[in-house]
């Protein structure tokens, strides 16, 4: 394993079974991710991108082969060890914010703060911090039904940089969102990777989007297309 | 404690669901305490027995007298410890009305046989030495504002005094006390040997007997004893403890434990399918803010508490507020109805036994959508939404 390489997966098979079909969605997946590294993930619908933003993100568990992190296999945890790990290692940005709706922003944005040990205090000051970062300072206490898509994006952001994880998995952050306020959320990820080194994977269709990664990967039926000139 | 705002901000979410639920529980607990007071109320004299005290009364109806002969007699048997009698006076205050339970004693023996019946030693003294002195039930003399050395006239509305008129004169020798809060202190003891001396309606006769036995053991055998004794006379008799005495005296009016059964157990089961079944949709709707929370790492044992510590705020919630109101209102018609029931108190076992339902309604309603959410499926879950 390079000492450079964040994720690793090897010979990673992952299959559904459905009544009497078993459908594989991937078989023999093998894949690296380098720390800092940007990476666009397209590919069409079914090809399976959200099942591998699953694996990385640890919410789902190959059939097979094995995923590393760090050097850490994580295929093999158990779901509460699973649990534990995404929340120090994974900032989750979802397509459609997934904010808690009773919650205002500040408070979304401190869920993740809930499972560390910080007191309240310090737990604020991140809060504070984060929504800064995505500057929507003056809208902590507003909540998600008070604010725009975009807002909505950029406080899910907050949420997932907040307690300062290496990785942050996008799944279509862009795909609910026009143009101009996908742009400027994308600004916003790559203002992550480049000045606060935030390792990113993002899945999306949008070829636009796909251009503020540093590359992107195609996958089809499973497979990369062309994997070999873009992972070297 | 980091959790308590995230269940209190998903069980405020919806106002109008959340004042609706909890009115349910409100009603619940609300019936709960007030039946379950009733049902104590009337059960006091049956909690109070003592283990070792019978009853004997008249075989036909235990409102024929006996005689006096028979107190005499009962002592000589074996296993008795102590006996008394009582007489039922049929006692009012100025006007009919105002009925005042009163009950003509043997002075001695029945303080010897009621000991739960607590009064200064003074006052106890000069009631066994006053014929016409009475002791009154601190409850009695706090409603009629009754003071140590006040004269009272108490009239009958079933004997007449040998000089005419229905109207004795007292004076309060004392005023006694129970050794714990349920003991009933709503009633007046006078002397029997006054009443029977002054009465013009037959005499030398008792209403019923009370005694003790030397041993608790012995009852059956004692009653039996008794009952034998008098069998073929004029005035057979029909012995039981004390307990089952009152327990028969109360079911005259039907089988009140059952039917307060009958009416909590409706109420319980009608509002555990209402909140049941509204955790389940509120559990269900928040599918993916579920899926949502184990994405960044809440472990599903722990959803798992917060939905049922969310079930539970609930039933406590509307289960106080319940019980808070159950008491304003037996309060209230504690003082109305101190005569019939003088026992109507909301007291520390149904406060301990209502919040035992609230947790278990809590644990019951939340218990499914908390497996439900320990169970989700993230992946499941974000695909379904």
């Amino acid at each position: 394993m390079s000492s450079e390489n964040l994720f690793e997966l090897n010979n990673v098979a992952k299959r559904f079974t459905k009544g009497k079909e078993t459908i594989s969605i991937f078989e023999g997946l093998n894949m690296h991710i380098k720390k800092g590294d940007f990476m666009a993930i397209m590919g069409p619908s079914g090809s399976g991108k959200t099942t591998l933003l699953n694996l990385l993100g640890g919410v789902d568990q190959p059939t097979s082969g094995e995923i590393t992190f760090a050097g850490q296999r994580i295929d093999n945890l158990s779901e509460s060890k699973l649990a534990k790990w995404r929340a120090n290692n994974i900032g989750f940005i979802f397509q459609f914010y997934n904010l808690m709706p009773m919650l205002n922003a500040a408070k979304n944005v401190e869920l993740p703060l809930l499972l560390t040990n910080l007191s309240s205090s310090e737990r604020k000051k991140q809060v504070a911090t984060a929504l800064q970062l995505v500057g929507l300072s003056d809208r902590a206490k507003h909540m998600p039904s008070e604010m725009s898509g975009g807002q909505q994006q950029r406080v899910a952001i907050a949420r997932a940089v907040v307690s300062d994880p290496t990785f942050l998995l996008c799944d279509e952050p862009t795909g609910d969102l026009d143009r101009q306020t996908a742009d400027e959320i994308l600004e916003m990820l790559q203002l992550l990777n480049r000045q606060f080194g935030k390792t990113i994977v993002m899945v999306t269709h949008d070829p636009s989007a796909a251009k503020f990664a540093s590359h992107t990967v195609h996958l089809n039926k499973g497979k990369f297309v062309k994997a070999e000139e873009l992972m070297a | 404690m980091k959790d308590f705002y995230l269940i209190y901000k998903n069980l405020t979410r919806k106002k109008m669901r959340l004042f609706l639920t909890t009115f349910a529980i409100f009603i619940a607990f609300l019936i709960f305490g007030a039946v379950m007071t009733l049902r104590s109320a009337l059960n006091a004299g049956v909690e109070m027995s003592a283990d070792n005290r019978l009853v004997v009364v008249h075989k036909t109806s235990f409102t024929n007298p006996l005689p006096y002969a028979y107190v005499n007699k009962v002592k000589t048997l074996d296993g008795v410890k102590d006996v008394t009698h009582a007489n039922w006076f049929g006692g009012y205050y100025q006007e009919p009305r105002n009925q005042v339970v009163t009950l003509a004693v043997d002075p001695e023996t029945y303080m010897t046989v009621y000991p739960e019946l607590v009064v200064e030693p003074a006052q106890l003294a000069t009631w066994f030495a006053t014929q016409s002195g009475i002791l009154v039930g601190e409850r009695l003399a706090k409603a009629n504002n009754w003071q140590v050395g006040d004269q009272i006239a108490l009239s009958s509305n079933i004997f007449s005094r040998k000089t005419g008129g229905q109207t004795w004169d007292f004076t309060v020798s004392g005023i006694f006390k129970g050794n714990e809060a349920k003991v009933d202190t709503g009633y007046v003891l006078i002397h029997y040997k006054y009443f029977n001396e002054t009465q013009s309606w037959g005499g030398d006769s008792v209403g019923w007997l009370i005694l003790t036995t030397t041993d608790a053991a012995l009852n059956e055998q004692v009653a039996s004893q008794i009952d034998t004794n008098f069998a073929n006379s004029n005035n057979e008799t029909d012995t039981s403890t004390e307990q089952a005495f009152n327990k028969a005296f109360i079911e005259q009016i039907g089988n009140i434990g059952l039917i307060i059964f009958g009416v909590v157990f409706m109420a319980f089961f009608t509002i555990l399918i209402v909140v049941g079944n509204t955790m389940v949709l509120a559990i269900r709707e928040r599918t993916n803010e579920i899926a949502v929370l184990k994405t960044l790492g809440f472990e599903s044992k722990r959803i798992f508490k917060m939905v049922l510590a969310e079930s539970c705020l609930l039933a406590f919630l509307g289960g106080l507020l319940g019980l808070g109101a159950a008491y304003v209102i037996v309060t209230g018609a504690a003082e109305q109805m101190a005569r019939f029931l003088p026992n109507l108190v909301l007291d520390e076992n149904i406060v301990l036994q209502a919040l035992g339902y609230m947790l278990l309604l809590g644990l019951v309603t939340g218990m499914a959508p908390a497996i439900a959410a320990l169970r989700l499926n993230i992946v499941t879950a974000f695909s379904r939404g």
